[in-house]
């Protein structure tokens, strides 16, 4: 373990780092073949004679995953290539069904270009991009046993369901200058293409569900005196880090990568160039397999398929259909709904966006959707250790319950007991609301019968309201609003209490 | 760019995963360089002016639809591996880590 | 006039004599199926065509054909008529092991597009037929389960990689069999045997299910005794697949009309090209002289000959044995052990991959794949696949600058008459020379077809003419191939295979 914090990294060392991304697109079939492109399923229940690599098979590219790597290109500013081919990637791999894996090699179908990222204090840093390709997903191997022993029950399971499901592979160019900030660059970036391709609606962009994944590549090299001198300084040996599948563990993964790799240079070893593993539970990384010497993919253009070749009035319309930037669209909707900068940094960090635009687009105001989904159900969604969107109630139906609230069929206190109806899966806040009765008691009689038998209770309470202590009132009400349980409308309790003592409200 | 040496075709044999003896090397050295020789000519022969024929017959754009097509049933998938398990492909241990 | 109900006779007809017989009712299938799979029975031991014979599933096949017959239902022409299948392609719940040990024994779960068509066709399978292994070989010397004999002599070799479906029709254990041809598979077998084959434009029959040897060059093919049978049996397998991106979207050529016009033998106004490249040294004398003959015989029916020269072909050669390699060795990875086929068990799975194919494959298929994975390695790429995909562009224009003289083009198929089993089979370089005439058309996916030139006086054995095509020009071969047969056998009083001698037989019976 490192000593040398990321801090003390980055002060000695220039950081140098290049991400590559890969988007598991949501088509309904796989790349090269009809088979269903579906998470989770029993193993090897979508697998056909081209995905499972058996002799004779033939692949045939996806029309639409074409569409969506075009429209990913076009989003991330790169140019579209009038005509390029797939390639072939050889190597021996068990999950990789036919030893090889279809790619894009030296003619990406988007190359060249440049993305906006914001980070959190609203500074802007543009990333530019060296290429999108397109590529084909590999199975997955469950390892059975662990004792990491050659002999023993070690051994491999595969499942083919993964392998031939369409990726794009979004991969940057190296990135300097970014110094101290390296990390939250880096975090910022891949956040930023996760928003890209969920506002494209080509991918659920998820870093749990393997649906977005990141490899990072970093490397220090010496401090020069200034921008101009510290370019010219050439890259140091880099390291590429998989398996980091949280935006968290991006940013976490570069402080160890740095701090690690510094360590090495101040005591005078070398970084050798390697991919490590990111794990989590240690919050370090470890080398992975040590090759002899680097693996030659010995690349050629796939025989079996034929060119990519976009027609450029197509790309045009297609142009038309990209979504606004991420950036710009938060810009825009933060003054829209006239929240601070703070409360939407929050609402973002929060994943909570489209859920309060949905909530807005189903009546209710920016700020009620703000409190609800930031409020009561950030805190369930805390406590159940889940994500916002995995809980089991609406953008309708909490625009829904606002609605109730404002009409005064309920209050604050009887919204967030529906709330746990709906939540419990009792139905629709107006459902719950009905079969709980938790309407709001705003019968005058049964209020004024409340109030008369709470000022029983504490007769010394009028007189002290009339004197102008009128906290007081707040202790009948919390009375009256225990003897209905809740229910009463504790706004017009408040004007019963005020009238008897005579006094204006 | 000559004749193909024995630790050559060694090395390209664990590149393509098949195991051989010594005399196969010895064997297949001889035989290949005999081959690499004759075939050694054509670099010289077309310049980089003329494009590569990857496709005799020119086509583009060669697409299908996204749509469902049928899949093989699981114990059609498995009915030849050598080797299965729990509805899965079994392997021996996998020396390196997931790439 | 065939007697049907002699079996010998029977099966000497051709396929669309035997097609004929069954749509008038004169033969049924079940009898025409028996026949083949008794003929097989009494042949093949000597012979070896056959890998696999099917008899159930032949006979059952042929049983529907015949109860849908009476019951008056439509059925296609050729429905009925028996059929081998190389066994590079795929058959649902028929073994198919590409000739190789790395898949004896393996059942695929899924038919190629063609043996659905045939099977949609209504023909019988009688089985799958013997191949050097991956179809890397001209003499299917090099198949993992023993080598085929040529009809014609047994201790000779029938050509290859498609040596079982030419031996078969040569022996008359079937009238039509499907083939396969990367650098001439099926038309030199075919040049050996005294039998007609023919590879499609590139693209013109599907290959999905066709296992892969060298993806740009591959075509699967139509093999008969007559060039009217081979027309028929292109129909049924040809046209557009949507599991195979790379075949043609045009319409099934009318390969059988055209061979019906050329069989009335005329050819005037037809320009035929000599190729020059093609002929004079390495090529025997009797092959050279009843090429020649052929010519005469063109000359008189109103041909005009010119020779043409197309010197890029003299890099032919060298840019296959580069790019077959490197594709191949790239088709043949997934032969690992993993999922299907041969598993030589190790302790890890890199071992158990190395272990499996270097007992699975054979000599040629690991030179091949050694020399495919150097043509691509690293630093190599540009010199080696790089330069000869660009040869290919050389060969492609040499073509087209020579169509514009003549309308088909014109070779001995193979520099010889068909040599010994095991003559060449140490001389890797030596057995690549059979191909120098048939190469140019794989990697220009142009059309090409051989029949019968006649027997070369030094030894009595067969000579093929080839006539090549430009690129989706398959009718030409049609009707020009057709005229060529019709001169020929003329000349000869009947189909070159009725001289074939007489094959000793065996008298064990097929079970029924």
């Amino acid at each position: 373990m490192s000593n040398l914090t990321y801090a003390d990294a980055v002060a000695a060392f220039d950081p140098v780092f290049g991400i590559e991304v890969h988007v598991e697109l949501n088509t309904k079939t796989k790349m090269f073949c009809g088979c269903l492109n579906e998470f989770g399923g029993e193993p090897n229940t979508h697998v056909c004679p081209v995905c499972l690599g058996l002799p004779g098979s033939m692949p045939v590219t996806n029309g639409k995953a074409v569409e969506s790597a075009v429209r990913l290109g076009l989003a991330l500013g790169c140019q579209i290539r009038e005509s390029s081919r797939f390639a072939r990637k050889n190597y021996f791999y068990p999950d990789l069904a036919k030893d090889y894996q279809i790619s894009q090699y030296d003619e990406p179908t988007c190359f060249e270009g440049a993305v906006d990222v914001v980070l959190d204090d609203g500074v802007v840093v543009t990333i530019e991009i060296e290429r999108a390709h397109m590529e084909e997903d590999a199975g997955k191997n469950t390892h059975v046993g662990g004792t990491g022993g050659i002999q023993g029950a070690d051994y491999s399971l595969v499942d083919y369901n993964r392998g031939g499901v369409p990726l794009v592979e979004i991969v940057t160019k190296p990135i300097e200058g970014m110094g101290a900030r390296t990390a939250e660059v880096a975090r910022a970036y891949v956040a930023t293409i996760r928003d890209i391709v969920r506002g494209l609606g080509i991918s659920d962009g998820r870093m749990e569900q393997g649906s977005l994944r990141a490899d990072v590549n970093l490397s220090l090299r010496p401090k020069a005196a200034d921008a101009a001198a510290q370019s010219a300084v050439p890259f140091g040996k880099r390291s590429e880090t998989k398996n980091v599948n949280s935006l968290r563990a991006i940013e976490r993964s570069i402080h160890h990568e740095a701090s690690r790799q510094a360590q090495l240079l101040l005591a005078g070893q070398s970084v050798v160039q390697e991919t490590r593993h990111w794990h989590e539970d240690t919050m370090s990384t470890t080398p992975g397999r040590s090759k002899e010497e680097a693996e030659d993919y010995r690349y050629f253009p796939e025989p079996d398929l034929l060119p990519v070749e976009p027609a450029r009035a197509w790309v045009e319309q297609l142009r038309g259909t990209i979504p606004e930037h991420p950036a710009k669209l938060r810009a825009r909707l933060r003054e829209e709904w006239g929240f601070s900068e703070l409360e939407m940094r929050d609402v973002v960090a929060a994943d909570a966006m489209d859920l309060i635009a949905s909530t807005i687009a189903a009546g209710a105001s920016a700020q009620a959707a703000r409190k609800w989904w930031m409020g009561e159900l950030a805190r369930v969604a805390n406590e159940r250790e889940v994500e916002l969107t995995a809980l089991p109630v609406t953008a309708k139906d909490i625009a829904q319950l606002q609605g109730l609230v404002e009409a005064g069929t309920i209050n604050d206190k009887l919204a967030r007991q529906a709330l746990e109806g709906v939540l419990a899966g009792e139905g629709s806040p107006s459902q719950v609301v009905e079969a709980r009765g938790l309407v709001v008691v705003s019968d005058d009689g049964a209020l004024e019968s409340a109030v008369d038998e709470a000022l029983a209770a504490q007769p010394d309470v009028l007189d002290k309201i009339r004197e102008g202590k009128l906290a007081a009132v707040g202790a009948i009400v919390g009375a009256v609003m225990k003897a209905t349980r809740g229910q009463a409308d504790a706004g017009r309790v408040r004007e019963i209490i005020l009238a008897r003592a005579g006094v204006e409200g | 760019m000559s004749a193909l040496e024995r630790s050559d075709v060694a090395r390209l044999a664990v590149l393509a995963r098949i195991d051989m003896t010594d005399d196969d090397l010895d064997r297949l050295s001889g035989q290949l360089s005999a081959i690499v020789d004759a075939v050694a000519t054509l670099e010289s022969v077309a310049g980089p002016d003329v494009p590569a024929t990857s496709h005799p017959i020119p086509m583009a754009n060669v697409e299908r639809d996204d749509v469902v097509d049928e899949s093989l049933a699981p114990a059609e998938a498995l009915a030849a591996a050598p080797q299965a398990q729990d509805g899965r492909f079994r392997v021996p241990q996998i020396l390196g880590e997931e790439a | 006039m065939t007697d049907w109900s002699l079996p010998e006779q029977a099966v000497r007809s051709t396929a669309a004599q035997m097609a004929d017989a069954l749509a008038a009712g004169e033969v049924t299938s079940s009898q025409l199926t028996q026949a083949h799979l008794d003929r097989i029975a009494a042949v093949d031991g000597p012979v070896h065509a056959f890998l696999h014979v099917d008899a159930e599933g032949a006979l059952a096949a042929a049983e529907s054909v015949d109860a849908d017959r009476a019951a008056g239902v439509s059925l296609p022409r050729l429905a009925g008529v028996p059929i081998g299948i190389k066994d590079v392609l795929v058959t649902k719940g028929l073994p198919t092991t590409a000739g190789s040990r790395i898949l004896e024994g393996w059942i695929p779960p899924y038919d190629a597009t063609v043996t659905r068509k045939v099977r949609e066709a209504r023909m019988p399978i009688l089985g799958k037929t013997n191949m050097d292994e991956f179809a890397m070989g001209s003499s299917t010397d090099h198949s993992a389960f023993g080598p085929t004999h040529n009809p014609w002599d047994l201790d000779r070799i029938p050509g290859g990689s498609g040596g079982g479906s030419a031996a078969a029709l040569a022996a008359f254990e079937a009238p039509l069999t499907i083939g396969s041809d990367t650098g001439g598979s099926i038309r030199q077998p075919a040049s050996v045997t005294g039998t007609v084959g023919v590879k499609p434009t590139y693209g013109g029959v599907s290959r999905y299910g066709a296992i892969a040897l060298a993806s740009s060059l591959d075509q699967l093919g139509p093999c008969a005794r007559t060039v009217l049978d081979a027309a028929l049996l292109h129909e049924v397998m040809a046209g557009h697949d949507p599991h195979d991106a790379t075949s043609l979207r045009e319409p099934i050529p009318g390969a059988v009309s055209a061979a019906l016009e050329g069989a009335s033998g005329d050819l005037s106004g037809v320009r035929i090209g000599v190729i020059r490249e093609l002929g004079g040294e390495g090529y025997q004398d009797g092959v050279r002289q009843r090429f020649e003959e052929a010519l005469d015989a063109a000359r008189g029916a109103g041909a005009t000959v010119v020779e043409v020269s197309c010197p890029s072909f003299e890099y032919a050669l060298a840019a296959y044995y580069l790019i077959l390699p490197a594709e191949a060795s790239s088709n043949l990875a997934k032969f690992d052990g993993v999922r299907f086929g041969l598993r030589v068990e190790r302790e890890t799975v890199e071992r158990t991959m190395a272990a499996t194919r270097a007992a699975g494959f054979g000599d040629e298929v690991k030179r091949r794949i050694i020399l495919g994975t150097y043509a691509l390695s690293a630093g190599y790429y540009d010199a080696y696949y790089g330069s000869a995909q660009r040869v290919r562009t050389l060969i492609q224009r040499d073509f087209t600058a020579a169509f514009e003289q003549a309308d088909v083009l014109v070779s001995p198929t193979t520099p010889t008459t068909p040599f010994k089993l095991g003559e060449r089979i140490d001389d890797p370089l030596a057995m690549y020379l059979n191909d120098v005439a048939t190469i140019p058309a794989n990697l220009a996916g142009i059309p090409g077809m051989s029949l019968p030139a006649g027997l070369a006086p030094e030894d009595g054995l067969p000579v093929g003419f080839q006539i090549l095509a430009p690129a989706h020009e398959d009718v030409r071969l049609y009707r020009i191939g057709g005229a060529m047969e019709a001169l020929l056998t003329r000349d000869w009083g009947g189909p070159l295979t009725a001289q074939a001698p007489a094959l000793p037989t065996s008298t064990a019976e097929v079970a029924k």
